[in-house]
Parts: structure tokens; sequence; C-alpha cells
């Protein structure tokens, strides 16, 4: 009798359940940083310049378009394994990851301007309009979203090297949806930070 | 075999079953050292644990010294360096250093990983019925990144300035500028240290959750879950949740340290009480995390050594879900004299006060349990009783704390510091006792020895009583938290003849850790060889050999009935295994059952 029987428990498979409980502590931790920073602007509110005077708005706002169009490549290549089409899935998730890397190279040259014209997180060097606040909760927050796409990138790649491998098919194509989630987790949070950061 | 819903549909079968007919022919460096089995895992933090928790002691034991015959050379004192004691007698800004990390390494390096990386992974894949956690590779890289996260804690003492010393609340700004604390590289590694063991326990609590919602054999409804199983479950959540929130704050902090930003010194728009909110957002679910895997464990014990079910099943569940729920919005008790508005102070007040309903439920039903039970008691249940009764005590301090005004007059004083401790070490030390001898047999195969269990229960009870009872009073006499020398204030000085009794107390209560230290060392390679199942009980892993293969079950076992069948009517045995068929109650498995010891 032992070994008959489905287990009890939830139709979703380990994978997918362990990435979806993953990203609630993912939400938990930029609370805490978007939640922070709430209470230092609300505080301090005369330490933010007014949206688009440091920050290039119109720029980042191409670069928001750039990550969501990255969201629509990856569904794109989610669904086209679901059908057991191998070169759709490598066309996009390619395409995801060029995205997501113009992404990323657009937010480094941001910083990289940023900086030159005293836009800084260390208070002591702070010489752009506002005060060090802005800059010091700016750099946290994106930085740590960037981290986050970094290393989302760096899980593309490794599951594109797998699916030119030809490992994923119609009935094994769980690494692809969890990376899946956590790169739409991920976008999400930007539409959020961009409109708390850059908009408001 | 059908691998249906909770298997990925888009895989085999993902259960390694153990295979008697094949030899583990593992090397020794994947079967006990990088192993991916839950069981190794959980011995691993076994040996992790318990080596801080003898450090923290030795931290205590220093303080206690200082408390109790001060200005005196400590023994030994001479191998400390010139900044840490001068001839032997310890110096104040070493002192700090000993009661942040006295703190730090108790709470972050022994309590939380015996009670969430050693039972939760000894108990989890075995009492629900799986082969090992839901992902054993992510198992592994969690204990294999506490150790180096406690060795960067462990070099804090090396490095130039010391070890941290703001506390292990780490209060801003003493813990963001070196020129206030004295405290350079020390404080900085403190936060990265916790920052990693973060990434340790979330991916613990990640491998947790799935195991337990989605790795049950048939027929373990969630309502035949073992209460360990709960225990751990709802821990994980609050691990999942709080973790988080207490890595961005050190993060914070790290940067305000390192790069100079200014997130909590006021001078340039900073705020000190943002870390106090952040830290203790995370801190009150904290402590529950180190409370409910005890509450689990005691409840497994004292209805094993009760022979009764636990009573109120249904109600414990409850009662841990409301515990851990509510555990979110108390946090304030822990910032009443921050100068935080008395509305909001109030309904702290409240919430905390609400939290006391279900613990009390739990402890009527701990003694609904014993009741009229055919008590054994074997050393698991003293402990276990000893854990009922002293963090009564600890709960009872808890509503004095939690009334606002009272608090005015205890916050930050030692009956603070008596309070957790008898929470903390009558609480969930105990609680550790219980079930490290419980369930020692089990996965070292072996019996600890049963006088020296006793010899230590006596001892610590005793003297852990004769030790923190008189901290609520030298705390409403007065005396503050963290204070190097109390007799520099004169109220003070008619209390140091009870804080010499402490210290006495304290060291006679560490020689008796000696003696569990000494029997389970001696119990691991001469004890003498464990039964399938010693203690009669109910639950799966006692259905298997001690220890248990690789891959714990043969086939995915079945489940036909709730894990506390304890004298049930009509059953010829006062146990009856939870998958024993329906109409075999306690046959034996294996071999014939022990009598209890």
């Amino acid at each position: 009798m032992p070994g008959t029987g489905p287990m009890e428990g939830m139709r979703v498979y380990n994978m997918k359940l362990g990435m979806w409980v993953f990203l609630l502590s993912e939400v938990m931790f930029f609370s805490g940083l978007i939640g922070s920073y709430i209470v230092l602007r609300f505080a301090s509110p005369e330490q933010w310049a007014e949206p688009n005077v440091v920050l290039n708005v119109p720029l980042t706002g191409l670069n928001t378009f750039i990550l969501i169009c990255s969201s629509v490549t990856m569904v794109k290549a989610f669904a086209a394994i679901e059908h057991g089409d191998q070169a759709g899935l490598k066309k996009w998730l390619v395409g995801t990851i060029l995205l997501g890397s113009t992404f990323l190279s657009i937010q480094v040259y941001e910083y990289i301007k940023l900086i030159h014209e005293g836009f800084v997180p260390m208070a002591a060097r702070y010489a752009a309009e506002g005060g060090p606040l802005y800059g010091s909760t700016f750099y946290t927050m994106t930085g740590f979203h960037g981290t986050h796409v970094t290393i989302g990138v760096l899980c593309l790649i490794f599951t594109a090297i797998k699916a030119f491998r030809g490992k994923y098919s119609k009935d094994n194509y769980a690494g692809v949806e969890v990376i899946g989630l956590y790169w739409h987790f991920v976008d999400l949070v930007w539409i959020i930070l961009f409109t708390i950061v850059y908009l408001i | 075999m059908s691998t249906a819903t909770a298997a990925s549909p888009l895989r085999r079968d993902f259960q390694h079953w153990a295979d008697p007919t094949h030899p583990d022919d593992r090397p020794f460096i994947r079967k006990y050292i990088f192993s991916t089995d839950h069981k190794v895992i959980g011995s691993q933090f076994l040996i992790l644990s318990v080596f801080f928790l003898f450090v923290g002691g030795a931290l205590a034991m220093m303080m206690r010294w200082q408390l109790g015959f001060p200005g005196q050379a400590m023994p030994g004192g001479g191998v400390l360096a010139d900044t840490q004691a001068a001839q032997g007698i310890l110096l104040p800004e070493f002192y700090n250093a000993l009661v942040t990390m006295h703190g730090t390494i108790m709470i972050f390096f022994a309590i939380m990983p015996l009670l969430v990386g050693v039972f939760g992974n000894w108990l989890i894949p075995l009492q629900v019925g799986a082969s090992d956690m839901a992902f054993p590779r992510l198992n592994m890289l969690s204990f294999w990144s506490a150790v180096p996260a406690g060795l960067i804690m462990l070099s804090t003492f090396f490095v130039t300035g010391g070890a941290a010393a703001a506390g292990w609340t780490a209060y801003a700004p003493l813990s963001a500028v070196p020129e206030y604390s004295g405290v350079y590289w020390g404080q900085k590694l403190w936060c990265i240290s916790l920052v990693i063991l973060g990434f340790s326990s979330l991916m613990g609590a990640v491998n947790y959750i799935t195991t337990i919602v989605n790795m049950r054999a048939p027929g373990m409804t969630w309502m035949r879950l073992p209460l360990p199983i709960w225990a751990l479950l709802t821990t994980s959540v609050l691990i999942l949740l709080a973790i988080p929130v207490l890595a961005g704050a050190l993060i914070l902090l790290l940067f305000d340290q390192l790069i100079g930003t200014t997130f909590f010194l006021p001078e340039t728009g900073g705020q000190p009480l943002l870390w106090q909110h952040l830290f203790w957002y995370f801190g009150h679910p904290e402590v529950y995390i180190l409370i409910l895997p005890a509450f689990g464990i005691v409840s497994e014990v004292l209805a094993n050594g009760s022979r009764k079910p636990v009573f109120g099943y249904t109600f414990m569940v409850a009662a841990i879900g409301a515990i851990a729920f509510l555990g979110w919005i108390v946090w304030g008790h822990h910032m009443f004299q921050s100068g935080m508005n008395p509305m909001l102070g109030a309904s702290f007040m409240v919430t905390t006060m609400l939290i006391a309903v279900p613990t009390a439920i739990k402890v009527f039903n701990w003694l609904g349990t014993l009741w009229r039970g055919d008590l054994h008691f074997h050393v698991p249940m003293l402990n276990a009783l000893a854990f009922v009764s002293t963090f009564v005590v600890g709960g009872l301090s808890g509503v004095f704390m939690a009334s606002t005004p009272v608090d005015i007059y205890i916050h930050d004083t030692y009956f603070i510091v008596a309070h957790i401790h008898y929470v903390l070490f009558g609480g969930s030390l105990f609680a550790i006792f219980a079930g490290v001898t419980f369930w020692f047999p089990k996965f070292f195969g072996r019996m600890m020895n049963s006088t020296l269990g006793y010899i230590h229960f006596a001892m610590t009870y005793v003297f852990f009583n004769l030790t923190f009872f008189p901290m609520h009073n030298l705390g409403l006499g007065g005396m503050m938290r963290r204070l190097y020398d109390p007799n520099q204030y004169e109220f003070l000085q008619p209390l140091q003849p009870m804080n010499t009794f402490i210290t006495i107390s304290a060291f006679l209560l560490g020689v008796g850790q000696l003696v569990f230290l000494g029997n389970f060392v001696w119990s691991i390679f001469r004890g003498k060889k464990a039964p399938p199942n010693p203690w009669r009980a109910n639950t799966l892993e006692w259905t298997l050999p001690s220890p248990p293969p690789h891959g714990n079950f043969q086939s995915m076992p079945v489940v036909h009935r709730g894990p506390y069948e304890y004298s049930a009517p009509g059953a010829p045995d006062d146990f009856w295994p939870q998958d024993a068929a329906p109409g075999e109650p306690s046959q034996p498995r294996h071999e014939p059952a022990e009598a209890l010891s």
C-alpha cells in the first residue's frame, strides 16, 4: 500500500512554488527600502529636487519601456517552449537578454553622468540640487534594483545556454517559467521605483 | 509511480527513496561534509550552533565576572589584549563588546540555527513523509553560508577597534559612527556577517515552506501534521518576511558606515528613529522565530511523555497562527521610551497584551495534555516541563513590560534581561534540550546517557532560576542594562551582593552545561545503540531505523491518522503510528518496541 496515490499539496510544482515564496521575501526587502525612502522624504522634503531637474526622466522613461518590452519577450519565450517551439524559445530568450542588458547599460551611463554632476550618495560630497538624502536614497534603491536585474540577466544567459543545448521541451520548461517569474517581478519593482523616484 | 499534482508535471519523479539493494558509495566528503542530505545538514547545524552556544556562554561568564567581582582580576584574564583588559580587569569598552556579542551570537548563531536549522532539517522531510527537502542543494548552501557568517562574526574580536559594541540592537547613530563607539571594522563586519546569515536563513525558509506545502505524503493532511511542522512552517513564513527588512536596515547602516550616506544621522536629515522602526519591525517577529519551534517541540514531547494526545490540537495550530500574525503589530513595545505619541504607545500596548491570549491558550493546552496522563518522566519530558514553568514566568514578566506606564520604569533595566532569559533560556533552550535528547537516538543511532541527562536537567533548572530570577529584583531596584560598573551609582551599591550571588549561580549553571556537552560527545561514540522507536512515538521518523538511511523511506509512506494517537481507545497499545494501516495499531516495524527508560 505505501507508494500509491499522489502527494498532498498544491498543484504547483516545487520550483515554481519556491520561486513565488522567494519573490515574497523580495517584496519585503524592497518594501523596507521604499518605506525608508518614504519616511525620509516626508520628513525632509526640501532635500528632493523637482522631477527632471537632476534626473533624466525622458531617457529613463525610454529605459522603462525597454524593460517592459523585455518582459514581453520573456512571455513569448515561455509561450514558445510551452508549445515545444525550440527556435522561438532561443530567439525570444536572446531578445530578453539584449533588452535587459540595454536597460543596464543605460542605467550605468546615467549613473556616470549623475556622479559627474555631483549627484552622489555620500553626504559630504553631495553637490547637486536638493540634499544628500536625495542622492543616497536614489542610488540605494535603483542600485539594488540594478543588482537584481544583473543577476536576472546572468540567470537568463544560463537559461539561454541550456536552451541552445536543447535541454528544454514541451514537458520540461520549469527553468524557463521560474526565471520568467523572477524577471517579471524585477520589471514590476522598476515600474514602482520609476514612479516614485523619477516622476513624483 | 504517479507524480501528478505536487511534483513537477514536467519532470520525472524527483524523490530518491532509500534503496537497500544499492550500496551508499558516496565519498566521505559528499556524505558528511558537502552533503545534500537533510539529516546530515541538521547535524552540521547542531555542531555549529552548540559551538556558538558555548562561545556565547563564555562571553556571558566574563560579563558576570565583572559584575560579580568588580575590580578583581579575572582568572585567565592575562590572555586578553591591552585593549580588552588591564591586568586581568575587563575594560569598559570591552565589556560593551561582550554584551553586544553575547546577544548577537546567542540569538543569531546559537538559538536560531538550533531551532530552525537543526530541527527544521531533522524533522520536516521525515515527519511529512518525504525523501529529502524540496531543494537539497539549496539546503547545503544554506548551511555552508552560515559558516562564513559565523567566522566573520568571530573575527571581529581580532580586528583593530575590537568587536561590535553597540548592543545586539545596534542603535544608530552609535552604530553608524566609529568616533562614537570606538569600533571601526568590528561594527561593519557585524553588519556583513548578519546579511550573509540572513541569506542562509532565507534559503532555509524557502526550502521548508515548499517542502511542507508540497511534499506531504498521501494522507498527511494539514490537520494531521505534527505540531513541530506547523511551528516550523509558521516560523519559516516569519523568517521569509522579516529577515529581508533586517537585511535592508543592515545595508542602510553599512552605507552610513562605509560610503558616507546619512540615513540614520540627523545632521543632514537622517533619522535615528528610522533604524529603530526598521530593526524592531524585524526584531519582534524575530523573537517569535526564536520561540515557535520550541512550542512545537514541547507539544510533541509532552504528548509522548503523557501517553496522551495534545489537548486541543486545532487551537494549538490556530494559536501558532495568531501569535505569528499578531507578532507583526507589536514592535513599538520595544520603543515605548523613544518619544512616541502616547496614543501610538497605547495601541502597541493593546496589541501586545492581546498576544498573551493565544500564548496562554497554548500553556493551558499543555497542562491539559499532562492532566491525568500516564506520565513518564524521561529526560526530554523533564526538559519540556521545565520549559512550561520557566516560559510562563517569562511570559508573565512580559505583561508588565507590555504596560506602557510600567515600562517607563523597567525599560533598559535588568527586569528586561530577566524576561529575555526566562523566555530564551528557560523557554527556547530548555525546549532545545528536550528536542535534542528526544531526537538524538534517531539521528545518531545511539541513546544519550540518561543519568547524565537527569544531572544536567537538575543543575540547569536550579542554577538557571538562581541566576535569572534575582534579575527581576535588580531591575526593579533600578539597575540598568549593559552597565559595566553599577557601583558608580550610590543607589545601586546595595545591590552588589545580589550581583555576586547571580555570578556564582551563573558559573555553576555553566558547569552544568559541560555535563550536557560531555554526555553529547560521549554518547555519539559510545552510547547504547538505539532502537527505531525508543520513546514509543507515532510520527513517521520513528518507523525508520536509527539513523534513517539516505532517502529515508523505501517508498512513499501513506498516513492514516493524526500524530497524537496515544492511548487511543480500543487500540491494544498506548501509541499508534501514523502510517500503521487501519486495524493494525502499533505493529512493530523492525524490532520489538522497547520499554521507555
